[in-house]
């Protein structure tokens, strides 16, 4: 999804920077002329572009240059968040039946270190004689974010949109936000991360949440990048029974990409309801519980634990 | 009073020279630092993965030990000001062990906080992005206040003695001299300064007294105010300061002990002296019991779902042993001991404060680490090294590593500068005679 989407772009760029050289204004001081060392042979292979003026042309491969990807959302919008914006997710347990795409996208999208999850599925059962069940856990987006209130030097803030955020340039370490945190939703980058270059160069943009710092907290965040460019959050894509909904709670609103729903009348109907609330965290996940299901429940045949060590 | 006696308790009293077994001490303790050190540099190279702590138990033997030298440090706080200003005169000779032990415990306190950071080169990060609404800022602003009380109230009872240690220039030696020349040269004795002096050092102490129950109780805020089982509690404040009292006074009577025989100071440090702190630290062992017992057994009454494995894990489970030799060497083996007035003789006495502050280290990691393993969600999705805590190599030598630096400290002041208060010896010997 994100190559197909990095590749859309730089086509796009790329198809600007191909016309303009194209066009041969011959002055010295254009800024888009290629220079003497970047004159490449034409490979013969062409592709189709639009041009500025809106002309469909034929340009040769070897002229298409990959450009860095377009800059992301300033520290100080990522800290202000989307105006207008309440973001809410509603996760139906029904539905679920812990295929883990929803993490296995979210580890994938955010380069999170293997073994760690920033999206748990847990077996859960209330008690002996209750119903098991499986319940995919992200980050709750607090309205009333322990986290947010311990962290000593603001690096963990809390959105006008709701979401709650990390800057991994400012994380000092101290670990107090995951003592906080009740949901066991915080990890930590113990150690320096393997990445590809490509990932591990970039700057890291709080809204994406990567790269991961060594030394620093990363957790799930709703995925800011995607919502703000109207895409949904990964795991909410990525998940084949469309247990996640996700949302704006000011248009009131949920979508899980197939089915659309009034947030209120879903979490009305469904009797939704929100994980600990006698904590008075105010999480911004709604549950709805697991009845008339659509799938048994099965325990994992081997603990994902073995598999992960 | 006669010069004679009065020369006698100077020279009693000066700093003197390490014999054999205060070199071996202090190689030892060198040895300590210089593997914590290896370790810390291991650490900042290859991160905190170095460790034994993961994404459950994120806070381990560091924090432990972290609250362990808080805890300890307030003892000075303790002898010079609670005992100063309740005009309790016994306890003068052993005023500057208190107070040096508090100085280095809350130096290594601020050390060890900043190894267990994940990114300790964002330190200034405190400072310029600081948000008071944090209990580690609150922490960070009481336990510097502390530090630098501390130091006052460490420098100016010395500043008389300096001025005896200018005097002997060929035994200090020339290095040393300089430095006290440095410290110490405008002391003149005169009525004004003594005066000034006095005043200051009860200034502090009535300022050292919120500000040390201010760093213990912040220190065991950043517990409270989590939501956890066995941190959630409004018993922690005093829970937390009346265990520090105990692990210091216990931290005194060793120290007390050690230095007694070590530079022959019988005369000064009394077996009445051990007498007394003994009892003191019958009457703390038992409020700290008595928290222990408001702590533990109030939530085990009730035995709701959160705090159940907590509490089974502490009483009968994985935890026990380590549980119950805490209790039992911090509170009740000591108690059985200083109760009775044999046991409250200098030996006894000095095995019992040793009981005491190895049971209080133990107590301390307790008190961090078994509430981490206890999540309100069970523990899930993550690989199998991360569902249980065993503190490696590196942790041990870092955290051995700091208690051997505060006690080489505490060693090597007492190299440097008398370690029993010379001016005030002989002042309150005056005063006894003339009464």
């Amino acid at each position: 999804m994100k190559n197909n989407d990095t590749s859309r772009r730089d086509f796009i760029a790329s198809s600007v920077l191909a016309g303009l050289t194209l066009a041969g204004c011959s002055t010295k001081d254009n800024p888009f002329e290629p220079d003497i060392q970047d004159q490449v042979q034409p490979s013969g292979e062409t592709v189709k572009l639009l041009s500025v003026n809106g002309e469909v042309i034929e340009v040769d491969k070897a002229f298409l240059k990959p450009v860095p990807d377009l800059p992301t959302v300033s520290n100080e919008a990522a800290r202000i968040g989307i105006p207008g914006k309440k973001f809410v997710m509603v996760i139906d347990l029904s539905r679920c039946k812990n295929l883990k795409k929803c993490q296995a996208s979210c580890n994938h999208m955010h380069h999170i270190h293997p073994g760690q999850n920033w999206i748990k599925v847990y077996p859960m059962q209330e008690a002996e004689h209750t119903a098991p069940y499986w319940q995919p856990t992200t980050c709750m987006h607090c309205d009333e974010p322990p986290c947010v209130k311990v962290c000593p030097v603001d690096a963990t803030f809390k959105r006008q949109d709701g979401i709650v955020l990390i800057d991994s340039e400012r994380c000092v370490g101290c670990r107090f936000c995951m003592a906080a945190c009740p949901y066991s939703t915080r990890v930590f980058n113990w150690e320096k991360l393997d990445l590809p270059k490509a990932i591990s160069d970039k700057p890291y943009s709080c809204e994406t949440s990567v790269p991961q710092k060594i030394g620093t907290v990363g957790k799930c965040d709703f995925c800011p990048d995607m919502v703000r460019k109207g895409d949904l959050p990964h795991c909410v894509a990525a998940c084949p029974n469309g247990v996640f909904f996700f949302g704006d709670m000011n248009e009131d609103s949920v979508t899980n990409g197939a089915e659309t729903f009034r947030f209120s009348e879903l979490v009305k109907d469904k009797s939704g309801y929100r994980l600990m609330e006698d904590l008075g965290t105010k999480p911004s996940v709604y549950y709805l519980p697991p009845v008339n299901r659509n799938f048994p429940f099965e325990p994992e045949e081997q603990d994902t634990t073995q598999k992960n060590s | 009073m006669e010069s004679i006696a009065k020369q006698k308790i100077v020279e009693d009293l000066l700093p003197q020279k390490f014999g054999k077994p205060g070199k071996i001490w202090v190689g030892i303790l060198l040895v300590f630092c210089a593997l914590g050190l290896f370790a810390y540099i291991r650490q900042l190279t290859k991160g905190l993965a170095v460790t034994g702590m993961r994404d459950y138990v994120s806070w381990g033997i560091y924090i432990s030990n972290f609250v362990f030298f808080v805890a300890i440090s307030l003892v000075g706080s303790l002898i010079t000001a609670v005992l100063r200003l309740s005009d309790v005169h016994w306890s003068t000779p052993l005023t500057r062990i208190a107070e040096i032990i508090a100085v280095s415990a809350i130096t290594f306190a601020s050390i060890i906080i900043i190894v267990d950071m994940g990114r300790p080169d964002r330190f200034y990060n405190l400072f310029i992005h600081g948000r008071l609404q944090s209990p580690i800022i609150w922490d960070v602003v009481v336990i510097t206040t502390y530090f630098f009380v501390s130091i006052l109230l460490l420098y100016f009872p010395l500043m008389p003695d300096l001025a005896i240690l200018l005097k002997f220039k060929e035994k200090t030696g020339a290095g040393l001299h300089k430095l006290y020349t440095f410290l110490g040269s405008f002391w003149k004795n005169t009525n004004a300064q003594i005066h000034i002096n006095e005043k200051a050092v009860n200034i502090l102490s009535i300022t050292i007294i919120p500000v040390a129950f201010s760093i213990h109780t912040v220190t065991s805020w950043l517990f409270a105010t989590t939501y956890r089982p066995g941190w959630d509690s409004t018993n922690f404040g005093a829970y937390f300061i009346s265990g520090a009292f105990l692990v210091g006074a216990g931290g005194v009577i060793v120290a007390m002990y050690i230095f007694r025989k070590a530079y022959q100071l019988e005369n000064y440090i009394t077996d009445s002296h051990f007498d007394k702190m003994g009892k003191i630290l019958v009457l703390l062992a038992l409020l700290y019991l008595y928290f222990n017992v408001n702590e533990f057994l109030v939530p085990a009454f009730k035995m709701k779902k959160s705090e159940e494995d907590h509490l089974l894990g502490l009483f009968t489970g994985e935890f026990a042993p380590v549980f119950w030799f805490a209790i039992t060497t911090a509170m009740i083996i000591p108690i059985l001991i200083l109760v009775f007035k044999k046991g409250r003789r200098p030996l006894p006495a000095f095995i019992a404060g040793i009981l005491v502050v190895i049971g209080s280290w133990f107590k301390r990691y307790l008190i961090v680490t078994p509430t981490l393993l206890h999540p309100f969600l069970p523990m899930h999705d993550v690989p199998a090294s991360y569902r249980h805590y065993i503190p490696t190599w590196e942790e041990w030598s870092i955290a051995l590593g700091s208690l051997a630096g505060a006690m080489l400290i505490i060693t090597l002041f007492a190299r440097i500068f008398p370690i029993i208060p010379i001016q005030e010896t002989i002042t309150e010997t005056e005063q006894n005679e003339t009464k």
